[in-house]
């Protein structure tokens, strides 16, 4: 496999505090990357080391083939960040953003102009290219800030919880874009988030975080799937005869009645629906309704950290 | 070669904010109006001066375009800390341009803001009655130029220790008033208690105030190549110190 980020025993100390904690991180190229894990879990912290801006305290990582420390301009070179908080200039248009981007990471003189209305063209501005930030409404920002990160055409883009403090809509979009983006463009996408959802749909592969240490590395399905519970809810109209003949099925791992529903517990759900309906007719039980439960990424942080991702939420 | 680059585009964005900040360019052309016509009039009528040979508001005139490059280098160096609070200093730093250049781009677009500003009030000079001439014009303009990229220096150097803009008031006791009292703008340095004298030539603004005011109307107190090597030795100072420890602070993203 290869990797285009890669962590060896990564920390960051500050004082007593260890924001980062021997983090070992494998990022395949081309892939959609999602850090997951609670405010104040190191995500950040994490990010800012693999951007070049915050030296580890020790461990070492390296960037399409560059070493963080050794190598920072060319890492520096070969990525794009687009920070959790705003990096707008409220006084510059998006446009001059963009200029002022391109200069800045070296994309020569001749190439600036179509690459900047390439990017003006995916991020969908319009207009408001040629007016100061200060009037884009929240989800024009990120986008600029996103099309900012992609104009020197990187390998690696970092997005630090993208769609923070967006709408649903907006949201939705920016996800749909970054999908778009990653099977386009030869970009690699590392992403932070706290949200179950994004994280899910998002990304090939998840580090789940919490407390500076990696507690769970695998694509979502994966991850799911390691729960081992997937819930079949079914109806039938003899339920006593159902649960005693069902009882004998080794794959059911549990079963739970709620009223009229028959809740079990299967591995692999998806293959067992026709399964158990083929049964049900076999003992002339007749299926009112089957209803196939995966646990969601919430179940498996819970599982792993023993406890919710937003406490409260 | 993108080093430069990154100089250019860094002064450019200094450059361009200023202009786009209108409100800020008028302010900054009224309040030394206001001190050259009020403060320097009116001290001027109730006292005669020893050591001023012609009128005070002729002889705080570079003292007052002194003051404004003063505040306009030192506040918009301290805003590096806005910036950074505010987010657009992270988009710079992790650019592949280097931390030096980061601080030679701000500090010398931070110095073109102020020298428009010293530029202006020179072309407002008969206002005062003080005769400007091209040599006049040139020379000044030289000299505006180490004098406001050094301040820009020292507004750097406090933005590096600095985290939030709380201890503005403090920068403004400190550091700013004082070195704009001591640097004889407003009385001549000369013929003073021997502790301010002292402070007065321990403060690097009074060797620019000395400087322009020998060019603009020839009393200064020091010869002036004396006052320009400080001057520029002193801007050489700060930019380096600058470029030192804004390369070895450390940032997060956060």
């Amino acid at each position: 496999m290869d990797y285009i980020i890669e962590t060896h025993d990564i920390s960051k100390v500050y004082g007593d505090f260890t924001a980062v904690d021997s983090i070992n991180l494998k990022v395949p190229r081309n892939s959609i990357y999602g850090v997951l894990g609670p405010n104040g879990a190191g995500k950040t912290t994490l990010i800012s080391m693999l951007c070049t801006i915050l030296h580890p305290t020790s461990g070492s990582a390296t960037v399409n083939g560059y070493d963080v420390m050794k190598d920072s301009k060319e890492v520096r070179k070969s990525i794009g960040v687009v920070f959790q908080s705003r990096a707008l200039d409220d006084i510059l248009t998006g446009r001059e953003h963009l200029e002022m981007h391109a200069a800045l990471y070296g994309v020569p003189n001749s190439l600036r102009k179509q690459r900047i209305e390439e990017v003006l063209d995916l991020i969908a501005l319009g207009e408001k290219a040629d007016e100061f930030t200060k009037t884009y409404s929240g989800g024009m920002k990120r986008r600029l800030e996103i099309g900012r990160g992609l104009i020197h055409h990187p390998k690696v883009l970092f997005l630090d919880e993208p769609t923070l403090g967006l709408d649903p809509q907006t949201r939705e979009s920016i996800w749909e874009y970054i999908q778009k983006l990653n099977q386009q463009e030869d970009i690699t996408v590392l992403m932070s988030t706290h949200y179950m959802e994004e994280a899910d749909k998002l990304c090939d592969e998840i580090a789940i975080i919490n407390k500076g240490h990696i507690i769970k590395s695998d694509s979502p399905k994966n991850l799911k799937h390691e729960l081992k519970a997937d819930i079949i809810t079914m109806k039938v109209d003899d339920k006593e005869k159902f649960l005693n003949e069902v009882k004998k099925l080794d794959f059911i791992k549990n079963i739970m009645v709620v009223d009229s529903d028959i809740k079990m517990m299967v591995e692999g759900g998806e293959n067992l629906v026709a399964t158990l309906v083929n049964f049900a007719n076999k003992n002339n039980i007749m299926v009112k309704s089957i209803e196939l439960v995966h646990p969601n990424l919430e179940d498996v942080f819970i599982n792993y950290t023993g406890k919710r991702i937003v406490e409260g939420a | 070669m993108s080093e430069w680059e990154g100089i250019y585009t860094i002064w450019f964005r200094e450059a361009l904010r200023y202009i786009r900040y209108r409100s800020r360019i008028l302010s900054s052309i009224v309040t030394p109006l206001l001190w050259l016509l009020i403060f320097g009039t009116g001290l001027g009528s109730a006292i005669r001066f020893a050591g001023i040979a012609g009128s005070y508001k002729a002889f705080i005139f570079p003292g007052i375009i002194g003051q404004t490059i003063l505040f306009t280098s030192i506040f918009s160096g301290v805003s590096v800390i806005m910036d950074r609070q505010y987010g657009f200093l992270k988009e710079i730093m992790v650019a592949p341009v280097s931390r030096p250049s980061i601080v030679f781009g701000k500090a010398l677009g931070i110095g073109t803001a102020s020298i428009i500003q010293g530029v202006i009030l020179l072309l407002l000079s008969f206002v005062v009655g003080v005769q400007m001439t091209p040599v006049i014009f040139i020379a000044s303009f030289l000299l505006m130029i180490p004098i406001s990229v050094g301040l820009a220096g020292v507004g750097l150097l406090i933005a590096t220790f600095t985290d939030s803009m709380e201890g503005f008031n403090l920068i403004m006791s400190f550091i700013v008033l004082p070195m704009f009292l001591l640097s004889g703008a407003l009385f001549p340095v000369t013929g003073l208690p021997s502790f301010l004298q002292v402070a007065v030539y321990l403060d690097p603004l009074t060797y620019g105030v000395d400087a322009l005011r020998q060019v603009i109307i020839g009393q200064g107190a020091l010869p002036l190549y004396e006052s320009t090597f400080v001057v520029v030795g002193f801007a050489v100072f700060t930019i380096v110190l600058a470029a030192i420890l804004f390369s070895k602070k450390e940032q997060n993203l956060m």
